[in-house]
């Protein structure tokens, strides 16, 4: 079984305005040395084991559904999970 | 004419849309459920506002893979007016039958009140009933309705007329205020305003009632008056 972590977060290029609200509360926490805050969003998947061409596949579910690419970048890791 | 009103789980403006058309409009209108797979009998399609499948993920973008977005596609391709109003113009973006993406309203606070809006472009089947140029109150009602696209889309939205409607004091911080585009053909229009919830006096504006007139129009003058 594999545990894949997908992590999707704005584009550098997009404004994000939740990550700019908890940056200012954190400001007002006195934590001054933030200097920045960017939210996204984490998803676990948990696939079967021996899928052929596991890496595209994932790319392809990040593209087609779980990241919006106009406005969201997506990495991901993957971790081979032993069956106990 | 007759209106496809679809409905996904979590439409909630679908009532608002079916009445605008049915009873303030005078046209024939049906419900049609998200697994619907044949849109043939209908000449105009109908997204309404709501949080199809929760919003989960990101607003409209489960919704996209519906069996009945099949069909809307084969509609919009076919030249027949779609239109999206909120979460309906969302699902459009995530279909990629219109360019951009919403991000949350700047002040990150949920919106819910009239809004001006300016008609940037009477020459469209969805606006031919309004002036050129005319202010116009329609309420909006939303938490993501931030309209993004990058430079390139925007330059090529202003070149080709594709702004319908922008807001006099943008209220979500979207690109150019803008709160209405459409397709290349122009046929396919997301707003994030309601035209539907301003169909009458009663509701505090009846604005909303010449979009969908002029879709009437535009309809009868290719389909009526050439036959």
């Amino acid at each position: 079984m594999y545990k894949v972590k997908v992590f999707v977060t704005l584009k550098e290029s997009v404004l994000d305005p939740q990550g700019t609200a908890v940056k200012g509360s954190l400001h007002r926490m006195e934590y001054n040395e933030v200097q920045d805050v960017r939210i996204g969003k984490y998803l676990e998947l948990t696939i079967e084991e021996g899928v052929e061409n596991l890496d595209k596949r994932v790319a392809e579910m990040c593209e087609k559904l779980l990241s919006n690419p106009v406005i969201e970048d997506y990495r991901y890791e993957v971790e081979e999970v032993v069956a106990q | 004419m007759r209106f496809a009103v679809i409905v996904f789980p979590g439409s909630n403006c679908d009532i608002d849309m079916f009445h605008a058309v049915k009873d303030e409009l005078g046209a024939e209108a049906e419900y049609v459920w998200h697994d619907e797979s044949n849109l043939d009998r209908f000449d105009g399609i109908l997204l309404p506002g709501g949080f199809s499948y929760g919003d989960y993920l990101r607003t409209g973008a489960i919704a996209q893979f519906s069996n009945v977005m099949d069909e809307v596609k084969k509609a919009a391709q076919a030249g027949k007016p779609v239109l999206g109003v909120c979460n309906g113009f969302q699902i459009l973006l995530e279909t990629g039958l219109l360019p951009g993406a919403m991000r949350r309203n700047e002040s990150l606070k949920f919106i819910c009140k009239p809004e001006k809006l300016q008609v940037v472009n009477a020459e469209t089947m969805f606006s031919s009933s309004y002036e050129q140029g005319e202010e116009i109150t329609i309420p909006i009602a939303h938490g993501e309705g931030n309209y993004y696209c990058d430079e390139e889309t925007l330059k090529q939205l202003e070149k080709e007329n594709r702004i319908v409607f922008r807001y006099k004091n943008n209220p979500n911080g979207s690109i150019s205020d803008i709160a209405g585009i459409m397709n290349e053909r122009g046929n396919v229009l997301g707003m994030m305003p309601h035209p539907e919830r301003a169909v009458s006096g009663l509701l505090g504006s009846d604005d909303g009632l010449k979009l969908f007139q002029s879709i009437v129009k535009s309809w009868r003058e290719n389909h009526v008056l050439s036959s």
